[in-house]
């Protein structure tokens, strides 16, 4: 990696941990205060949809990731103030003006810091002497990113003036946590309330519909306040509800349920019309259904018996490549006791035979080495023609093979160490 | 929870407190619907809030960013489920071992990536009591990983499928350390051979349930797990290295199985199965897919299994003599699968089906042979049947379809997919009333005349799948939506006189969890939004090629299907802005966006940056060059996984061809 932008990264991570504290009491803070309003829109009716015809409001934030960064603000700025005019009647006792200072403070902190960076960059550029381009192109990038999440930021600032923000505040929260890794900013989620004629119509019409719902939100609110400040001042750890989701899925939604495979290039289908299609592209000798019969032999079978382990060696006999896997690999099987076999079925055979014993790792790969990872894996292909020395079948193993290995076991506690302390 | 809160309540005292926290904790048990239930208990109160605290046992978080948080609230969890982290790192795994120690019995990481074998050293040492570890997927880790898990002593069940890195020593390892192992999955884990297998065969006695598919293994460790006493069920798959020799030459025994997979072992045939067969008597279920041929031979050898209740020959070549000694075997089947087999005729069919009366399943797919006649004897004969799959049988007449409806009236599944049945058929079907799965794609001859049959008699129905029946209209589709409102999966893919109107009715079933209407030009941003009020549970959503969908579809979409993990697209009129307004779904997993005209590289940038949980995304190729590959490296890092096209558009194909081809074809 080239130091130049390495520097830079660290910055830019320093950045987006600075923000963190600022941030998080803001967030927690808006989502109390739009708690109550997340049960009226649970309720909410099927007029929205009439209304959404009116949406055609201009979006000023995608188009514009390289351009000045106060601009972008005017330019959303104007946006936002006509919003809350307009509907102040029926938003007043929403909106929190600290919230919206919070977020604002934020925004402006996180400008700050991008300022910064781009100061830092301003300043090393006397410095860098060799592959200048490409350094600016990172630079680049990393500003884009973290203009990009000032955007979104903004996007969703303005969007907390609405009263549905608080669906999204979940996923805030948990990506600024993620923010801390490389340049997304919290908040980037509410983008989504960027639309304030749809909204303020629901609004009216809630106001006048479901007013039980209305009241129980009303009564949970103050115990929710309370709940939150404790939880801020006493530890800090407990998660306020909400900020974060469950969600259970059933295991067969994460894998389909392909039913037709192709025989070709392994692809699942539903259904087996859409694998005959799919058989179409593959060209014109698969389209008869008896070739789409074919078990599905070849695909699953060749890489596991032609393929060696070895990246260098190809064989087309198994039988050659069963002599090659006995031989290939490491000279020694080390067991935890400390005796070293010469190949792995005897060392398997003595593990079989006494109680506790475990093959022990190499150290090599214990210290995480880069080295070839293929090693152990070279002989599991047994050849039949060999027999063990020992009897697998566990029966209760006699006295004298225990000595044995009690005796072996002194010359072998460096292995015993490193058993328990490797890894 | 809003009639408690209807309850005048007296000033000091909550009613709640008058109960017992175990009755609360009963209450919550069947709390367990939809995940935003306990949610919406604990936003209650403080009391309630603690109360679900510790009434939890299971958790599934959305992002391991808060594990700390989180399993501090729940204290008792003891199954963690962390399929939904695409990254969790060896510090992840040590906030998990540090916060549930011995409360934690069952860890499932079979999605997570980011973790070495220090994390799972951390959780075998301080997490005593684990007693289940999912770690399938884990291609990364190696042997130490492996001897990692070996400190789990009480380990019972392990799912190490596709650890590809990990050798015999690792097994060994495992099979030395964790000797209460009772369940084991070793399936592509291509390091493992007859050593490591043999070894576990030798030191785990509880094994009940071990899954070897495509394991390079031979007879040698065969004779070994066949000798373990109660091994249940035993998965072959694929295990290239049986054959007859070595089958035949050993004498084999296993009285306690049960199930025995053996598909895809190309070299064991009737010899083999029969030296097996004898020795496990109590065998119920027998899977031979993709296996020899189905002949007089192999039927006879199977015939002492007098336990034997289900029998799969997926994708065989079939004899008719074979069919017929099946059927002449004394023991009744409940469950037969002849799917996708080459040689099922008439003849062989109803010759089996007149024997085996107790048939529950039945799998006939693409036996494209097969006429009214087997039809016929099946629907005579096997009264009871529960599930009848088939598919593609396309040489079966429409008339022949009423008879379903006459004679099996039991019928829970029902797969008539690329069928010829027409309304008539369907009307009889509305007759089976517990109908609770029935697919119809492809089926060219039914209407809205038939489908509103079944909206009107069948209101167990949850899934229907009317793929490519293109004369379905909306008249069918409400009256399904008003008749099956438990109905929890659709396809209307297209079906493309679906409008609106449709979309509307739909949002009248609140356990709709699966919508996919592809290729339906008359839905708009309106029916969507009403479906996305409608229906809260959503979690997987296909409009490709609606064109007419906009971004004020999903705006809606952003704010009220907070359950939506899986959305497509592509094709559709959505731009920047309505993608960029998806991130608010903080569970959303996988986009598919292709040839969204209205996207700007930027505004991509913006809503991939945005959507936290995003695990798979497929994107146009064009954009890996216009973004900088710095952004697509840091999602990565996430845990997200790009898959680029490169598709061309292509015109849409006449419904018919889909016909029109397999004719072609024969």
């Amino acid at each position: 990696m080239d130091p130049e932008e390495r520097l830079c990264a660290d910055t830019w991570t320093k950045s987006s941990l600075g923000c963190e504290s600022l941030n998080t009491p803001s967030n927690i803070r808006i989502f109390t205060d739009f708690n109550s309003q997340q049960q009226k829109w649970e309720n909410s009716s099927f007029l929205v949809q009439q209304r959404f015809s009116d949406f055609n409001q201009p979006f000023g934030g995608q188009n514009s990731l390289s351009c000045n960064v106060n601009s972008q603000k005017q330019m959303s700025d104007p946006q936002d103030k006509p919003t809350c005019d307009a509907h102040e009647s029926s938003n007043m006792q929403d909106w929190d003006p600290r919230a919206m200072l919070n977020n604002l403070s934020f925004l402006e902190t996180k400008i700050h810091q991008l300022q910064d960076l781009v100061h830092l960059i301003v300043g090393r550029r006397g410095q860098v002497t060799g592959r200048p381009d490409q350094i600016l192109v990172q630079q680049q990038q990393l500003i884009t990113a973290d203009l990009t999440s000032i955007i979104v930021q903004l996007i969703s600032t303005a969007g907390s003036l609405l009263p549905s923000v608080t669906q999204t505040l979940s996923s805030e929260s948990s990506i600024s946590q993620l923010g801390q890794f490389a340049g997304v900013t919290n908040q980037s989620a509410g983008v989504s309330d960027n639309v304030p004629p749809h909204n303020n119509n629901v609004n009216k019409v809630e106001d006048h519909s479901d007013l039980t719902g209305y009241f129980g939100a009303e009564q949970n609110c103050p115990i929710e306040d309370h709940e939150m400040k404790s939880d801020d001042d006493d530890e800090g750890e407990n998660l306020p509800p909400g900020s974060y989701e469950i969600l259970q899925l059933e295991k067969e939604e994460i894998l389909a349920p392909h039913t037709h495979f192709c025989t070709i290039c392994g692809k699942g289908f539903k259904r087996d019309a859409n694998l005959r299609m799919h058989m179409r592209g593959h060209g014109d000798e698969y389209k008869t259904p008896a070739a789409l019969a074919k078990p599905n032999k070849e695909s699953s079978s060749e890489p596991i018996l032609i393929k060696s382990r070895c990246n260098t060696k190809k064989f087309s006999v198994i039988a050659d490549l069963k002599t090659h896997e006995k031989h290939c690999g490491r000279d020694k099987w080390l067991c935890s006791c400390g005796t070293t076999f010469s190949r792995k079925d005897k060392l398997f055979g003595h593990i079989a035979l006494f109680q506790g014993h475990t093959p022990a790792i190499p150290i090599e790969e214990s210290k995480g080495s880069a080295g070839p990872s293929d090693r152990g894996q070279c002989s599991e292909a047994t050849n039949k023609v060999e027999q063990l020395e020992f009897n697998y079948k566990l029966d209760a193993p006699s006295r004298s093979a225990c000595q044995n290995v009690m005796d072996v076991e002194g010359l072998g506690g460096s292995y015993k160490l490193f058993l328990t302390f490797g890894f | 929870m809003k009639k408690q809160k209807l309850v005048p309540e007296p000033p000091n005292l909550s009613r709640f407190d008058l109960l017992s926290e175990e009755i609360v904790f009963i209450i919550l048990d069947f709390l367990n619907e939809n995940p935003l239930d306990k949610k919406a208990f604990s936003l209650v109160c403080r009391s309630f809030y603690a109360i679900e605290s510790r009434h939890r046992k299971f958790l599934k978080p959305l992002r391991s960013e808060h594990l700390t948080k989180v399993l501090n609230r729940y204290p008792h969890v003891s199954t963690l489920d962390l399929s939904l982290c695409p990254r969790i790192t060896d510090a992840s795994l040590g906030v998990v071992s540090g916060s549930c120690k011995e409360m934690l019995r069952s860890i499932n990481l079979s999605r997570s990536k980011f973790f070495s074998h220090v994390g799972l050293s951390n959780l075998a040492l301080n997490c005593r009591n684990l007693v289940e570890i999912d770690l399938s997927n884990a291609t990364e880790l190696k042997d130490l990983a492996a001897a990692a898990i070996a400190e789990a002593k009480n380990l019972e069940r392990l799912w190490l499928v596709r650890c590809k890195s990990i050798t015999d020593i690792g097994i060994g390892c495992i099979a030395v350390g964790c000797r209460k192992l009772r369940l084991l999955s070793l399936k592509w884990c291509l390091g493992v051979g007859d050593l490591g297998v043999g070894l576990i065969a030798v030191k785990c006695k509880d094994m009940r349930s071990l899954d070897l598919s495509y394991l390079p293994i031979t007879n040698k460790c065969l004779s070994q797990i066949l000798e373990l006493q109660n091994l249940e069920d035993l998965v072959l798959e694929g295990c290239f290295g049986i054959d007859d020799d070595s089958l035949t030459a050993h004498k084999l025994g296993c009285k306690s199985l049960e199930t025995l997979d053996m598909s895809s072992c190309q070299n064991v045939s009737h010899v083999g199965l029969s030296s097996l067969t004898s020795a496990a008597g109590s065998l119920r279920q027998l899977i031979l897919s993709y296996g020899s041929r189905v002949d007089l031979a192999l039927a006879d050898s199977l015939q002492k299994l007098s336990m034997l209740q289900s029998i799969k020959l997926d994708g065989c070549q079939v004899t008719c003599s074979g069919l017929k000694a099946i059927g002449n075997w004394c023991v009744s089947l409940t469950e037969l699968s002849l799917s996708k087999c080459v040689g099922v005729t008439d003849e062989g069919l109803s010759s089996l089906v007149t024997k085996h009366k107790d048939l529950k399943k039945l799998d006939i797919t693409c036996c494209r042979k097969i006429t009214h006649v087997s039809l016929a004897h099946i629907t005579n004969s096997c009264t009871s049947l529960v599930s009848l799959k088939m598919e593609s049988c396309t040489f079966i007449s429409a008339e022949a379809f009423v008879l379903i409806g006459q004679r099996c009236q039991l019928l829970e599944e029902l797969d008539l997919t690329d069928n010829e049945i027409d309304d008539e058929g369907l009307k009889s079907i509305s007759r089976c009333s517990r109908l609770s799965s029935l697919k119809l794609g492809i089926c060219l001859n039914i209407t809205d005349q038939g489908l509103i049959h079944i909206g009107l008699c069948c209101s167990k129905l949850k899934e229907l799948d009317l793929y490519r029946s293109a004369g379905i209209t909306d008249s069918s589709i409400s009256a399904i939506a008003r008749g099956c409102s438990g109905i929890e999966m659709i396809n209307i893919a297209y079906c493309k006189f679906i409008s609106d109107r449709s979309f509307m009715s739909l949002a009248k079933c609140p356990k709709l969890k699966t919508l996919e209407s592809r290729g339906c030009p008359l839905i708009t941003s309106l029916g969507l939004t009403a479906v996305a009020v409608g229906c809260k549970q959503l979690a997987k959503l296909d409009i490709k090629k609606c064109h007419s969908i906009d971004d004020a579809g999903m705006i809606p979409l952003a704010h009220f299907s907070q359950n939506l993990k899986q959305i497509n697209l592509s094709y559709t009129s959505v731009t920047d802005v309505g993608l960029l307004s998806l991130a608010s779904i903080s569970c959303l997993q996988s986009m598919t966006v292709l040839h969204l005209e209205g996207l700007t590289p930027s505004g991509l940038a913006a809503a991939l940056l945005a959507c936290g949980g995003l695990t798979k995304v497929k994107l146009q190729a064009s954009f890996k060059s216009s973004l900088p590959q710095l952004l697509f490296e840091h999602l990565e890092a996430r845990g997200c996984t790009f898959q680029w096209r490169e598709k061309i558009f292509r015109v849409e194909l006449d419904p018919k061809c889909w016909k029109l081809q397999l004719a072609d074809a024969e």
